[in-house]
């Protein structure tokens, strides 16, 4: 091409590469010189990018690695380093949080308002979805915000339920306690439990059925007492409820309780030591107790 | 412009073009592919990683069929917020028996990786019954049909050696048993012998105990219905990996 002499066409005035195809010339319109040094320049800026950051993976037998990079830059890295400012952050209070007994909470306007505000958004991802928000409950989820507890309403006593559940079976601190399924397991036959919802019924004052009922007291004595009572208000320490108020987490139509007699329920939460970590476990525990009925 | 003359050899013979375009191109394949097959650290080194049991797989595949991954990723990721709320990021090994993985940055619903024993079974059945019932404000749509359908797993045994074809490690033993195994995880009044059997073949691949539950998970003991194989899938999300034991500040893990 440098040989030949340049060619200018007439009717654009472009210069032609002097190639030449049935009698058509084809026209030399280089690219644009800026668009030439920002593609260039990019093609540097890998170069140099590859140096600076993880790049190159490494060739067998090499070690395995890729090169790290003269930055060092790792994101695993960085979000380790971000939890553990995090961390660091909230560490005088969360230290002192771990500590602090109820009372002294509550006389510490700051550490109070530190636990509310941790506990409260902790509750709203990990507690509410079963709770509800507020903890105002659902059937088969109990209500937070009442001072009707099954198992313990206090400081100390919520903060190990939520460390370790109830009927969560790898753990082994769990609350535990199983309610025979009287029916599934033909333990009772389906009239005796009849017998016993009015039994159960007239704790309230809604039997309808006063000579089932007083079959049922038989049956009460013998299958129910040792966990509900004699005086059917339950039993915290396995976490037997009380059948004599007007809380039902299972309902309390006779419907319901026939269904709770036959199946059981022995409801499951989950432990959440190993999931959350203690200061806010310990957060939680004072928010909840916060909600209304904390003991 | 000595290099433009030499270019016209390549421009004037059309074999040699081709020629020189395929030696252009398999330069890049060779540079972009390759390595992916003998690299040893893409996938961390991790303890307890083991194949799905055929029950969690079969509820794997229902969860792929309904869609689920259009709303649901799985994959934490490395930032201070996620880790927060969600549990330690995702690692590449969580998801090296998943095909296809599951990971995704569309998030209509909350990232399920670490849902796995987050929430009760009785809860799963519950919210997939009516998720208005437990989260009010939710958007999710019911999916109260898997209660009705009973799962077909006659075919699971092909599922399982299917996966092994893509290098997924069942035994023989484990393809063998996959229907007795599937049913044995998901009736807690099956006897003991063939649940032993199922625990004893899934730990011993994950090196790891307590990875297996099992029990009913959908509070209908006369059936196994494909409610049942989603809860058992969704309760061992991100439950495998033994974190006490990851290295995360070895050099090889830090990406």
């Amino acid at each position: 091409m440098s040989d030949e002499k340049t060619e200018y066409d007439p009717h654009s005035g472009v210069e032609t590469t002097g190639h030449s195809w049935d009698g058509i010339k084809e026209l030399n319109n280089p690219l644009p010189r800026w668009w030439l040094i920002v593609w260039y320049a990019t093609i540097f800026w890998a170069i140099v990018y590859t140096i600076l950051m993880p790049a190159w993976p490494s060739l067998p037998g090499l070690g395995g690695t890729n090169t790290p990079g003269l930055l060092g830059k790792s994101d695993r890295a960085e979000v380790a380093q971000e939890v553990s400012t995090m961390r660091s952050e909230r560490g005088v209070a969360s230290q002192k949080l771990m500590s602090a007994s109820l009372v002294e909470i509550q006389n510490d306007l700051n550490l109070q308002q530190f636990a509310m505000a941790m506990g409260e958004s902790a509750f709203g991802d990990n507690c509410a979805t079963c709770h509800g928000s507020g903890g105002r409950g659902a059937k088969g989820y109990p209500m937070l915000a009442d001072d009707v507890w099954l198992w313990d309403g206090t400081l100390d006593g919520i903060e190990q339920t939520i460390r370790h559940g109830i009927r969560h079976d790898s753990d082994e601190l769990t609350r535990m306690s199983a309610m025979p399924a009287f029916g599934r397991d033909n333990l009772l036959s389906s009239g005796e439990i009849d017998d016993l919802v009015q039994h159960v019924l007239s704790f309230s004052g809604r039997q309808t059925d006063t000579d089932a009922a007083a079959r049922g007291s038989v049956l009460f004595a013998s299958q129910c007492v040792s966990c509900h009572g004699a005086d059917a208000k339950g039993n915290r320490a396995v976490g037997a409820p009380n059948l004599t108020d007007a809380d039902w987490l299972f309902g309390g139509e006779p419907a319901d309780i026939r269904a709770t007699i036959t199946n059981a329920r022995n409801a499951h939460m989950p432990a959440w030591q190993g999931r959350l970590d203690d200061p806010t476990i310990k957060a939680l525990a004072v928010y909840v107790h916060s909600l209304g009925g904390g003991e | 412009m000595g290099l433009f003359q030499k270019h016209q050899a390549l421009e004037r013979h059309s074999l040699l073009l081709t020629v020189g375009i395929l030696v252009v191109v398999a330069i890049g394949g060779l540079v972009e592919i390759a390595p992916l097959f003998y690299l040893e650290n893409t996938i961390e080194k991790v303890q307890g990683m083991r194949p799905y049991t055929p029950l969690e797989l079969a509820g794997r595949n229902i969860y792929i069929r309904e869609g689920c991954y259009t709303c649901h990723s799985q994959m934490v990721r490395p930032l201070r917020d996620e880790v927060e709320r969600y549990g330690h990021y995702s690692l590449a090994a969580e998801s090296m028996y998943d095909h296809p993985f599951q990971w995704g940055s569309k998030r209509t619903g909350p990232d399920l990786a670490r849902v796995g024993r987050k929430y009760s079974n009785e809860w799963h059945l519950d919210h997939m019954t009516n998720p208005r019932s437990v989260v009010p404000e939710s958007i999710m749509p019911p999916y109260a049909f898997l209660s009705d359908n009973t799962l077909h797993f006659d075919d699971i045994a092909d599922h399982l050696k299917t996966l092994r074809f893509e290098g997924v490690p069942y035994t023989d033993d484990m393809i063998e048993n996959a229907k007795a195994d599937l049913v044995a995880q998901v009736d807690p009044d099956a006897d003991y012998d063939s649940q032993d059997a199922l625990v004893a073949r899934y730990e011993e691949a994950s090196g790891r105990k307590g990875t297996i539950t099992i029990g009913d998970f959908d509070g209908d003991r006369t059936r196994v219905t494909e409610m049942d194989a989603v809860i058992a899938y969704l309760q061992m999300t991100g439950t495998l990996v033994d974190f006490s034991t990851y290295e995360a500040d070895d050099l090889s893990n830090r990406r």
